[in-house]
């Protein structure tokens, strides 16, 4: 109940703190929070607003899938060789720090201005987290674990679903939450610089026209999206038994 | 098989040794030439100084890793991998985290395709007769140390080994747990009828507990002395009463001591190495 | 085991592997792209990304972009850094208030925060201040956390060490909180200085009229492969020889504090 109330602090801090930068910075910075709703609430009734939605959505659910399935499956492929961890990781990690926006062009020129484009923006960042932790959950395992199943007789196959896997699941969910933010982040960056379409694009199209009410309703409908998953996502870890 | 004595050899080591190669480039002779007949149904403790390969002699027996040299016969056979008949409980806890205490149970047999009435009724058994029946929808994280030794037991027990191989499974549990389990473990060893190789550090725990006890020379372990305790099948842990207890963990200690001090540098009494 | 750390070898034997794969990556790549395989339009093999990149920094004709974005990035930086780590030992002072914002800290990084970024440019206008507002609104929270967590782990025993000593608080601060919280401090500074290098060259290429990023979407535009390769080249090895070099001096730090 505690939490409850703490929460409603927060949301009611968050928009006091946002009328007050309005009061102080006025009309050309910003949009009231009242008005950003208001702004928002007309949006949503536009079938233009669905359209860039929907493509945004379709590019974001087909990257979320490659960097999910995909990290999962390169981490515990590099995971299970301990040489190939230790090797990786750096590589990874270094792969990770870098400014992925830098290779939007050469991501442009190999998949040309279009929908698969903006697929591989997204995988490009949600992919390497979702790696990385998978990876370092299936390192950590305990040895004794490994014993238990060469002990049981069971296949390679065998210990990789029904030991390894339920083993690593905690980490590869907090992996999963990082490489769904990333993705969407990556979809969005994609939108905003090369493309007509989506809400990416609509951000950067309201920004030329001045438009700040759209740039600020855009935002708080993908901020409630994001938080509204990301907390789906807690949810899901914490029903994990540990 | 028979042994010399005309007992029934359940499983038979010949000259096995294990020398594992070093990163850098040398080789570390870790056990052997073991030379050790298991005879069926005896409940059979190692006892030996740190590092001295214990473990090792375990892994070698349970087809976990081959040996370098010498044959390892298991009901007439030799091993290749871990033979069926075979239960292994491990030092560290091995329990599911993921999985309640039946399912963790119930895991060996479903892995294996048995159908799900017959899993249902060894696992139930399994529970009960490890005292887990209260526990069985909880969670290992939900348990203590010793409670989580008796998922991994039970989770050997359901799969009717013929052979249990122990590697100090009761090293984290305080003194007290200890004593209690081992009279469980008596209890399973009894009713399954089956063989069970105790690996301890705890002298008293295998003078206590086997019907023979090999004592285990420092690294390259090998064995240096075997004590037959001749107790009754029908014993438990009070059997630390018997006067013949005391003289049998002595002689242990005498054997074990000399060994013990080679591995922590051969110091004289009360210096440190 | 640490004295492996310390040991006399240039690179351990994961670092040779290491260095062979990606060897044999670029060598590949090279090798696809010579013979025709990746064509040029698309791709330039790496050694000619590595002449372009040459001929960039003799001729110095993107000497004024380069320390642009360096500039920017340091800004950036050195204030999320010192902003961070002032507002986490604020909120680390006031429970009350750590517990009500915690979970806006947990679901920072959920948010695409970098979609706000056309608001800093309608309110500083296309320039360095709203690159840096970004950047450090994109690492700032990074450095807040890690503050937090390393107050949190100072072990209870040398606070009451402190008080038996009967230290102030401003002395226990400095000679025993800081020196037990550095780890974490010091991963929150390597996060923050990589979401900042990140924001700001996102930035640029988004909007800007300045600074690498620009200059690479820049020649993206007018089809100017040899120049974009050669930047984007500059940018990875940036990125990699500062991160690294980060992240070697926070292994050798911990190496020394943590009994492996």
């Amino acid at each position: 109940m505690k939490r409850a109330g703490d929460s409603l602090l927060l949301i009611f801090g968050i928009i006091a703190a946002w009328q007050v930068f309005y009061w102080l910075a006025g009309d050309i910075a910003l949009t009231s929070p009242a008005d950003t709703a208001a702004h928002l609430w007309n949006l949503l009734g536009t079938a233009r607003f669905w359209g860039h939605a929907a493509e945004t959505a379709r590019a974001f659910g087909f990257a979320v899938v490659i960097s999910l399935a995909g990290g999962v499956a390169l981490g515990v492929l590099l995971g299970l060789n301990r040489t190939s961890g230790i090797v990786s990781e750096p590589i990874l990690i270094a792969l990770y720090s870098l400014p992925k926006v830098t290779l939007y062009p050469l991501v442009l020129l190999c998949f040309g201005l279009g929908m698969s484009a903006k697929v591989a923006f997204g995988a490009m960042h949600g992919l390497i987290p979702v790696t990385i932790f998978t990876m370092k959950a299936i390192l950590q395992i305990k040895p004794v674990l490994w014993r238990t199943a060469h002990a049981m007789r069971l296949s390679a196959h065998q210990t990789a679903l029904t030991i390894a896997l339920p083993a690593v699941l905690p980490e590869v969910i907090a992996g999963a939450r990082l490489g769904f933010s990333l993705t969407l982040l990556g979809v969005l960056i994609g939108e905003m610089f090369a493309s007509q379409r989506g809400l990416g694009f609509m951000i950067v199209s309201a920004m030329g026209l001045g438009d700040i009410a759209t740039i600020m309703a855009v935002a708080v409908f993908l901020s409630v999206f994001a938080i509204a998953a990301n907390a789906l996502l807690l949810w899901l870890d914490r029903a994990i038994p540990r | 098989m028979k042994a010399p004595d005309g007992a029934d050899v359940h499983a038979r080591l010949t000259g096995v040794t294990r020398v594992f190669d070093l990163a850098s480039g040398a080789k570390l002779h870790a056990l052997g030439p073991i030379d050790l007949d298991i005879k069926r149904g005896e409940f059979f403790g190692v006892v030996g100084p740190s590092g001295c390969g214990k473990s090792t002699l375990l892994d070698i027996l349970a087809g976990l890793s081959p040996p370098t040299a010498g044959s390892v016969l298991f009901e007439g056979k030799p091993i290749e991998g871990v033979p069926d008949g075979v239960g292994v409980v491990f030092q560290e806890d091995a329990s599911f985290s993921w999985l309640n205490v039946y399912d963790n149970v119930a895991f060996g047999l479903r892995r294996a395709g048995m159908d799900a009435a017959e899993t249902a009724r060894r696992v139930e058994y399994a529970i009960g007769f490890m005292g887990l029946r209260d526990f069985a929808m909880a969670y290992p994280a939900q348990l203590s140390g010793g409670m989580r030794q008796r998922v991994c037991i039970a989770r050997t027990l359901v799969l009717q080994p013929r052979l249990i191989l122990l590697d100090e499974p009761f090293g984290a549990l305080d003194q007290q747990t200890r004593l209690l389990m081992g009279e469980e473990l008596l209890r399973l060893w009894r009713e399954t009828g089956a063989t069970v190789m105790l690996i301890t550090h705890a002298l008293d725990e295998a003078a206590m507990l086997s019907d023979r006890v090999g004592v285990m020379s420092a690294r390259p372990g090998q064995f240096i002395d075997f004590i037959e305790t001749e107790w009754p099948r029908e014993r438990d842990s009070r059997i630390v009463s018997d006067p013949r207890f005391g003289v049998i963990t002595s002689r242990l200690w005498d054997k074990l001591r000399v060994e013990s001090l080679k591995t922590m540098g051969g110091a004289a009494p009360g210096a440190k190495s | 085991m640490s004295s492996r750390i310390f040991s006399r070898e240039i690179l351990s034997r994961e670092g040779w592997i290491r260095l062979a794969v990606v060897v044999t990556f670029t060598a590949a790549f090279e090798a696809l792209c010579r013979f025709g395989v990746i064509p040029r339009t698309v791709v330039l093999p790496p050694s000619d990304m590595a002449a372009s990149l040459w001929h960039i920094l003799r001729t110095g004709e993107y000497n004024k972009d380069i320390l642009s974005t360096l500039g920017n990035v340091a800004a950036s930086a050195v204030i999320s850094v010192t902003l961070g780590f002032a507002l986490g030992v604020l909120i680390h002072a006031l429970p009350r208030l750590r517990t009500t914002i915690e979970p806006l800290l947990a679901s920072y990084y959920a948010v695409p925060t970098f979609m706000f970024y056309p608001v800093f440019i309608v309110v500083f206008g296309v320039g360095s201040r709203a690159i840096i507002a970004i950047a450090v609104l994109l690492s700032v929270v990074a450095m807040i956390a890690s503050t937090l967590a390393g107050l949190d782990r100072i072990p209870r025993v040398l606070r009451k060490t402190a008080a038996i000593y009967r230290m102030s608080t401003a002395r226990r601060a400095v000679l025993i909180d800081f020196p037990a919280a550095a780890p974490h401090l010091f991963t929150g500074i390597k996060l923050a200085f990589a979401y900042a290098f990140i924001g700001v060259i996102a930035s640029e290429f988004i909007l800007s009229g300045q600074g690498v990023g620009y200059a690479i979407a820049y020649a993206y535009n007018n089809f100017d492969n040899r120049n974009m390769y050669g930047l984007m080249l500059l940018v990875i090895l940036l990125a990699t020889a500062a991160n690294t070099a980060l992240d070697t001096i926070d292994r050798r730090m911990q190496s020394r504090t943590r009994r492996e």
